[in-house]
């Protein structure tokens, strides 16, 4: 699956759209073909902080728990309920399940992070193939 | 996200590149490079519950004892009564230290008189064929042979597994009761050990074929042709863990090991202390006079949302830590988050709430009869 090239990416496996001030936040292919089969999402409120960096809540699969890591600092103003009862939507479209979207408090944290070629280049350095 | 890749000093069954051709997810399993993931571990353990699946498990160990001390050596290695198998039966049982303790969870199979091969675990060979040639070496009558390293094995399970082999055996299958196995023709390989035996709490085979690659992945590729019309996966050490979680049946370096006894377990029907004697008896026999096991293995079901994990500790409702989980999942067959944790047995009662501590937070738990998941029993 390709990397939507008007996404941003973190090295933890995030990928952040940005649309004015409001950044939509989800996992990306590469992270939920690592997990293998969703099956729980731990995700903050509506009005809750995060901050660029730091943990905001985890994933889940089968096998594994995962952190989730906030791409940018700011506020939540909308958390994909549809998560709760089918994560599995996540193994089916990274791309476009969403988990969060987000006030930025600072839209230059978006430059720090990585273009979809630069990540892409990350994974397969990742995984060595 | 931990890096799939493995080094290249991990070992390799003979399936490895038919398993990276297939673009399996490969893990380092005790030392081994293992599909993890086939094609899903939801779907992969699915199938094996409601038709079939394929599992490489070659990377088990296979120690035989040949000549006629061969019983006497068993009987003093393993717990369970070797002198009650039949030629062509099977049994669970352990090598113990003399504490009491697992060196390691076995299958006893008797070949034939002074014939017997005991397949052992994966991350504890080395581990188990010192200690076989540590513990009998110096009895008479009996040849240590380490065939770990000569068998391709594979586990055909589910249901539909038996019209799966079928298909690739003149053997009659339905002759083999379980925890019996015979020889026979599978694939036109002859002499084939068929066993009646697996690690899914399923219905279902394991065969021991020749480990060179071409014939391995010959078979491997026969038995999953065999198996389309009923849904067949090869399927990977996850579904292989969550398959045998749910059946409740323990797995070394989780549920037993060198710090945790035969009692403890729970696997003290498999100990037949009334044998004369076997390494560990007089231990298990000393915990028993004194009042057996303070601490019991308990099957644990989430009540509250949260999947308890893999050495997550247990605590009481006063805040009293009871213990630790040994493994814990989530149920793909029975939709539900379960987990084995030894607590002391005062707090180990059916429907006992207990909390799991999840990253930080208390979750409620209830201790619930094991197994978990108990397949129909078949009329054949």
């Amino acid at each position: 699956m390709a990397y939507p090239a008007d996404y941003r990416y973190t090295k933890e496996h995030e990928w952040i759209k940005v649309d004015g001030t409001i950044g939509t936040v989800g996992i990306t292919d590469y992270a939920q073909n690592s997990l293998g089969d969703i099956v729980f999402v731990d995700l903050p409120k509506v009005g809750d902080a995060v901050e660029a960096g730091k943990s905001f809540g985890s994933v889940e699969s089968v096998k594994a728990v995962s952190d989730l890591f906030a791409p940018v600092s700011g506020t939540v103003t909308a958390v994909n309920e549809d998560l709760k009862d089918a994560p599995e939507k996540i193994n089916a479209d990274a791309n476009t399940t969403w988990l969060l979207k987000v006030e930025l408090s600072d839209a230059k944290q978006v430059d720090a992070l990585l273009s979809a070629a630069e990540y892409e280049k990350f994974t397969s350095e990742e995984t060595g193939h | 996200m931990s890096d799939t890749t493995a080094p290249t000093e991990l070992r390799k069954t003979a399936l490895n590149a038919v398993h990276r051709a297939a673009k399996s997810k490969m893990v380092d399993f005790g030392g081994w490079d293992m599909p993890v993931d086939c094609c899903g571990l939801i779907a992969e353990h699915m199938a094996v519950r409601t038709a079939v699946g394929v599992f490489d498990v070659s990377h088990m160990g296979d120690i035989q004892l040949r000549g006629p001390g061969s019983l006497a050596a068993v009987q003093h290695l393993c717990m369970n009564d070797a002198s009650k198998l039949a030629v062509g039966q099977a049994h669970y049982s352990a090598m113990l230290y003399p504490n009491g303790t697992f060196v390691d969870d076995v299958i006893v199979h008797k070949l034939s008189e002074n014939d017997y091969l005991i397949v052992i675990n994966a991350g504890t060979r080395e581990k188990d064929v010192q200690w076989v040639r540590k513990t009998i070496g110096h009895m008479p009558g009996v040849h240590v042979n380490d065939f770990s390293d000569y068998y391709t094995q594979l586990a055909i399970q589910g249901p539909r597994a038996a019209e799966t082999l079928q298909k690739l055996t003149p053997t009659d299958l339905s002759t083999i009761k379980n925890y019996w196995f015979t020889w026979g023709q599978v694939c036109g390989l002859h002499n084939v050990m068929i066993a009646r035996t697996g690690y899914t709490g399923e219905d279902g085979f394991e065969i021991y074929i020749p480990s060179d690659e071409p014939t391995s992945a010959r078979v491997w590729g026969e038995v999953l042709a065999a198996g389309a019309e009923f849904g067949i996966l090869a399927c990977g050490l996850g579904a292989r863990n969550t398959l045998r979680l749910e059946a409740a049946m323990a797995l070394y370096g989780h549920e037993i090991s060198d710090t945790i006894n035969v009692l403890e377990a729970g696997l003290g029907r498999y100990a037949k202390l009334d044998k004369p004697e076997f390494v560990g008896r007089d231990a298990l026999l000393a915990i028993q006079a004194d009042g057996g096991p303070k601490r019991k293995l308990v099957g644990l079901e989430m009540i509250e949302r949260g999947i308890g994990r893999d050495g997550y500790p247990v605590f009481s409702f006063d805040g009293k830590r009871l213990g630790e989980i040994t493994s814990g999942s989530p149920s793909p067959f029975l939709k539900k988050n379960i987990a084995l944790a030894y607590v002391p047995v005062e707090n180990g009662a059916l429907d006992t709430e207990l909390a799991v501590e999840i990253r930080g937070q208390m979750v409620k738990a209830k201790v619930v009869p094991t197994p978990f998941y108990k397949r129909a029993k078949k009329t054949t």
